[in-house]
């Protein structure tokens, strides 16, 4: 299995603060702020994982979930959804559009690292 | 010469005879076999002639005697309402049966919502104003005696005991007769039978005494007509008002008085009477007015100058020496006074006992204990007692009065006192809006002023001071008794008629138009207006078929068609019948109110069933009973409505609030979590970068300095997040306190250029035009500049031109300063320009240093300033408009 992931996050400063941290893992990170190109992006890309922010410009997080979820060959891909709105509500929402895991902001950088691992090898496993 | 005791004998065998009469024709008719000769028209119209009493029977030859051919208005009047207000009379008998009327008091009381304070004050002026006539009459027996007494001076001949003796026995003879009954409604056949041959008795006398003194004193008529254009009152001068006056007053006493409504109205049998009445009445009249003047001449040419012409219906004939003739002549005046007396005393005292006695006694009994035993005792006693009582004020007022009147006289101020009751009585027969308080008023206003200008000046003596009869009340000239208000030469009669009955009419008009008649008056109102339209006049009902099916077709429209049949059904199979209906027994009409006033309610029940199967029509309390039940239930139901319009009100209100509250909840839950999420961004930043510094040891310092950086901007992101958030909650809260300072436009722009552009890599042009700027301003410029920096960033930080411009321009139109922020840009996108002052409305985020509070704070500020700031699409960029009021020209 690869280390390839794709982020999708409109925040440089998020986005560069996860890039560091998942190359130092071993990853290779593909990092976009656009919500409407997205789908395209990580259809292109096929990556082994993706981190999606919520609320991202053009399209929603949720939308892009849900997109990718009803495509052949996407089901089982792990994404890993970001949120600075840690309401009840829009994690059951994330869950319902398929969204693997759910992480409010702000986060350590451990457990980002523990979801992004836990979520690889679940998926090496299936 | 009879002597006294011959006259006395003949007075009491006639009354003997008339006692036996009334006590044959009473028994009659308890035993149902009264001849139909009793029930006939012509018995009615005899009965009617209790108008003609010792007044006319003496008294209009006096009349002719004085005035001439003013005695014949006394018949003109009765004659004109007989003949042309016959069917208003029906329409009074139509009432008097429907109603059970007893009194021309009970009437009035009836109509006016059956008030016992105006039936009380009708019997005291019918009482007052009969008892002159009364008295009237007696003088009349007395004088007639007195022309026996002279012709008989050797025995001793006592006025006052006489008169005692004939009030005494008159009082008898209406006890008797007039209080058999306690029905005041049930007939009095004994009386009206005795009335009637009374009535014969006048007639033929007079016409008697006419036809002797025509043919057996003038010679015939040619000569009595040579007589009469040779006498005094062939050349008298008619006085109009006077005519018109007495007229009036004749036509409305014929209705008013008590005792022609008892006759009349009362006595009444059969409504047809009425029509023949109104023919035969007059033709009656006119024959007992026929020799009144022949009689009169003659009277005056033979007698002695001197002698009272009253009487020449008597002194004639004794003249002559026609004893036998004069002893019928003395029946008739006999007659005449008797009849009157007799139905007079029996009607008044209906009213004073069942208006006066009667309330008295039940309340004085219900203080007590509830009312117990036989009541009739009570009332008859009080009937009898009233009649005595009655005749004793007769006699008084005769001993008061000295008995030296013209009989005339008298018999017009009893005329103009009971046609005080003409307006209310008239007016309630046709007036609907005629009401109890007018009634009253009316009756008060016109029998004071007949008190005034009439009674009191011909009893003259101590009852009416001299001066005031001369100078006025209270020495006002304009109250003088027989002068009113200044209104000087009319005659006495005239002028007391004149404003007693026009300021009575007008009171009652105007107090009935004022007043608001109570529900019992307005039900009653509409009874006696439309009195033919309630009841179908006499009528029975016969065939128990007919009725049943009324009774059906009642129920239908009550129950409903099929639950009425299946009663019906029931109780033909109880009834165990054959027929296709029940037969209308007393059992099943009860069952079958209970049915009906369960849905209708009983009073309402009883009524109806009461007007189809008893055949009568509605009685009065069962109507107030239905209407009083239709008034509580509009009542409740309407109190239903408010309630429930109230209910509706205060739901839609709490409606209206809880959305009100759902909609700020959600604003404020959007609010908070939009807050959340900008300061949940930079944090995760500034978290990420210094745990990255913290736990990474093999960092270059360049990436140290890049991360701590990063680590620094976004500090200072979070600390203008926090100040515009306060900043925006304190001029939404309206506790920001403004700094007004003077200055100018282009100084205020200078600052903010410098302040925005300070710092700024961006290269922004600003295109100014210095001297379109020179306005004065006095306003807080503080901040007037953090708008303008704000929209001088927001161009920074938005406008895509490649040469990015900001043109700022100035300008003043309707007493408002105009600052234009434009640039060169795209420009805001349509369907973004609505809700970029909202609050965390952010056009493209990409590009944003900001929380997107910005415009949202300019917006606020510029309202405080008493200005606005607002988008200006039309333009070809981003163009933002502030204006603010011009406080001050240009500068120079």
């Amino acid at each position: 299995m690869g280390r390839h992931v794709v982020l999708i996050e409109d925040e440089p400063n998020i986005a560069e603060a996860i890039r560091f941290l998942l190359t130092r893992d071993g990853w290779s990170v593909d990092a976009h702020s656009d919500g409407a190109t997205a789908s395209q992006v990580i259809r292109d890309a096929n990556p082994d994982l993706v981190i999606l922010d919520l609320m991202l410009p053009g399209k929603s997080g949720l939308e892009i979930v849900r997109e990718l979820r009803a495509e052949h060959g996407m089901q089982a891909l792990p994404v890993l959804m970001l949120t600075a709105r840690g309401q009840m509500r829009d994690r059951e929402m994330a869950e319902k559009a398929g969204v693997t895991r759910f992480m409010t902001k702000p986060f350590s950088n451990a457990e980002v690292l523990t979801a992004v691992r836990d979520l690889h090898a679940q998926a090496g496993q299936g | 010469m009879a002597s006294l005791n011959v006259l006395a004998f003949v007075c009491l065998a006639y009354v003997a005879f008339l006692f036996f009469i009334a006590f044959w024709a009473d028994r009659m008719a308890t035993r149902g076999r009264s001849a139909a000769w009793m029930r006939s028209p012509l018995i009615y119209t005899l009965s009617l002639s209790i108008y003609c009493t010792a007044w006319t029977f003496y008294g209009a030859v006096g009349y002719a005697a004085r005035s001439g051919l003013e005695f014949v208005t006394i018949y003109l009047g009765p004659s004109l309402v007989m003949i042309c207000w016959w069917w208003g009379l029906r329409k009074l008998v139509r009432i008097g049966r429907s109603q059970r009327i007893t009194s021309i008091a009970d009437l009035l009381s009836s109509r006016y919502g059956k008030s016992n304070l105006l039936a009380a004050g009708v019997t005291i002026l019918a009482v007052i104003g009969v008892t002159p006539y009364i008295s009237l009459q007696l003088q009349s027996v007395t004088l007639s005696f007195a022309i026996f007494a002279e012709a008989d001076p050797l025995r001793g001949y006592n006025e006052t005991s006489i008169v005692f003796w004939v009030a005494a026995g008159l009082a008898v003879f209406a006890i008797l007769f007039g209080t058999r009954n306690l029905n005041a409604n049930e007939r009095h056949h004994g009386v009206v039978t005795a009335v009637a041959l009374e009535a014969i008795v006048k007639l033929a006398a007079l016409l008697a005494v006419g036809i002797f003194v025509v043919w057996g004193i003038a010679g015939g008529v040619s000569e009595t007509l040579a007589r009469i254009d040779a006498s005094r009152i062939g050349q008298w001068n008619v006085d109009g008002s006077r005519w018109a006056a007495i007229t009036f007053l004749s036509a409305a006493a014929f209705i008013c008085l008590p005792r022609m409504f008892q006759v009349m109205v009362v006595e009444n049998e059969d409504e047809r009477h009425l029509r023949i009445a109104s023919w035969a009445f007059p033709l009656y009249l006119l024959l007992i007015s026929m020799f009144v003047v022949p009689i009169a001449v003659v009277g005056l040419d033979l007698l002695p100058a001197g002698s009272n012409p009253d009487m020449f219906v008597l002194t004639v004939p004794l003249q002559q020496g026609q004893q036998g003739l004069a002893m019928l002549s003395f029946l008739g005046g006999f007659s005449s006074a008797t009849s009157m007396v007799i139905v007079a005393a029996m009607a008044l005292s209906t009213m004073v006992s069942n208006h006066i006695v009667m309330p008295v006694w039940l309340r004085l009994q219900s203080r007590q204990a509830s009312v117990s035993g036989d009541v009739r005792d009570v009332v008859l006693l009080s009937r009898r007692v009233s009649i005595a009582v009655i005749m004793a004020l007769g006699y008084f007022y005769y001993h008061l009065s000295g008995g030296a009147a013209a009989l005339s006289a008298i018999g017009l101020i009893s005329f103009a006192g009971v046609a005080q009751l003409l307006p209310a009585l008239v007016g309630g027969l046709f007036w609907r809006g005629a009401t109890r308080s007018g009634a009253l008023a009316g009756l008060t206003v016109g029998f004071g002023i007949w008190l005034y200008t009439m009674l009191l000046p011909a009893l003259g003596g101590g009852l009416l001071p001299e001066h005031i009869l001369r100078h006025g009340l209270f020495g006002l000239s304009w109250l003088r008794p027989e002068a009113l208000f200044g209104i000087e030469g009319l005659d006495p009669t005239v002028h007391a008629v004149m404003w007693s009955m026009s300021l009575n009419a007008l009171v009652f008009c105007l107090v009935s138009l004022m007043s608001f008649p109570s529900p019992l008056e307005r039900l009653q109102g509409a009874q006696f207006v439309n009195v033919f339209e309630h009841s179908a006049g006499p009528r029975g009902w016969t065939g128990s078929v007919a009725q049943c099916e009324d009774l059906m077709i009642m129920s239908q429209r009550i129950l409903g068609a099929s639950e009425a049949q299946a009663f019906f059904q029931r109780e033909r199979l109880r009834q165990g019948g054959r027929g296709p209906l029940p037969e209308p027994t007393p059992a099943f009409l009860e069952r079958l109110e209970r049915e009906l006033s369960a849905s209708i309610g009983a009073a309402a029940a009883h009524a109806m069933i009461g007007q189809i199967a008893g055949g009568s029509s509605v009685s009065v309390a069962d109507l107030l009973a239905v209407a009083d039940e239709t008034a509580q239930m509009l009542e409740y139901s309407s109190r239903l409505e408010a309630q429930s319009a109230e209910l509706s009100a205060t739901a839609r209100k709490l409606r209206e609030t809880n959305e009100k509250l759902t909609q700020i909840s959600e604003q404020k839950d959007a609010f908070l979590s939009q807050v959340s999420h900008e300061l949940r961004t930079p944090m995760t930043s500034i978290r990420a970068f210094s745990e990255i510094l913290r736990d990474a040891g093999q960092l270059g310092p360049q990436e140290q300095r890049h991360y701590a950086g990063i680590i620094h901007d976004e500090t200072l992101r979070l600390t203008r997040l926090l100040n515009d958030l306060l900043d925006l909650s304190v001029l939404e809260s309206g506790q920001v306190s403004l700094n007004i300072t003077a200055g100018t436009l282009s100084e205020v722009l200078d600052h903010a250029v410098a302040a925005a552009l300070a710092g700024s890599e961006t290269p922004l042009t600003v295109l100014r035009c210095p001297e379109a700027e020179g306005f004065r301003l006095s306003s807080d410029l503080d901040r007037l500049a953090q708008v303008f920096i704000n929209l001088i960033s927001n161009a920074q930080k938005y406008c895509d031109a490649e040469q990015p411009e900001l043109t700022v321009s100035a300008s003043v139109s309707g007493g408002r300063l105009h600052v234009d922020f434009t640039d060169n840009g795209s420009g805001v996108p349509a369907d973004a320009q609505q809700m970029i002052f909202e609050k965390f409305a952010r056009v493209s985020p990409e590009r944003a240093g900001g929380a997107g509070l910005g415009l949202a704070i300019c917006r606020e500020v510029m309202q405080r300033l008493g200005g606005d700031v607002s988008y200006l699409p039309e333009r070809s960029g981003g163009a933002f408009r502030v204006s603010l009021p011009a406080a001050g020209e240009k500068a120079a």
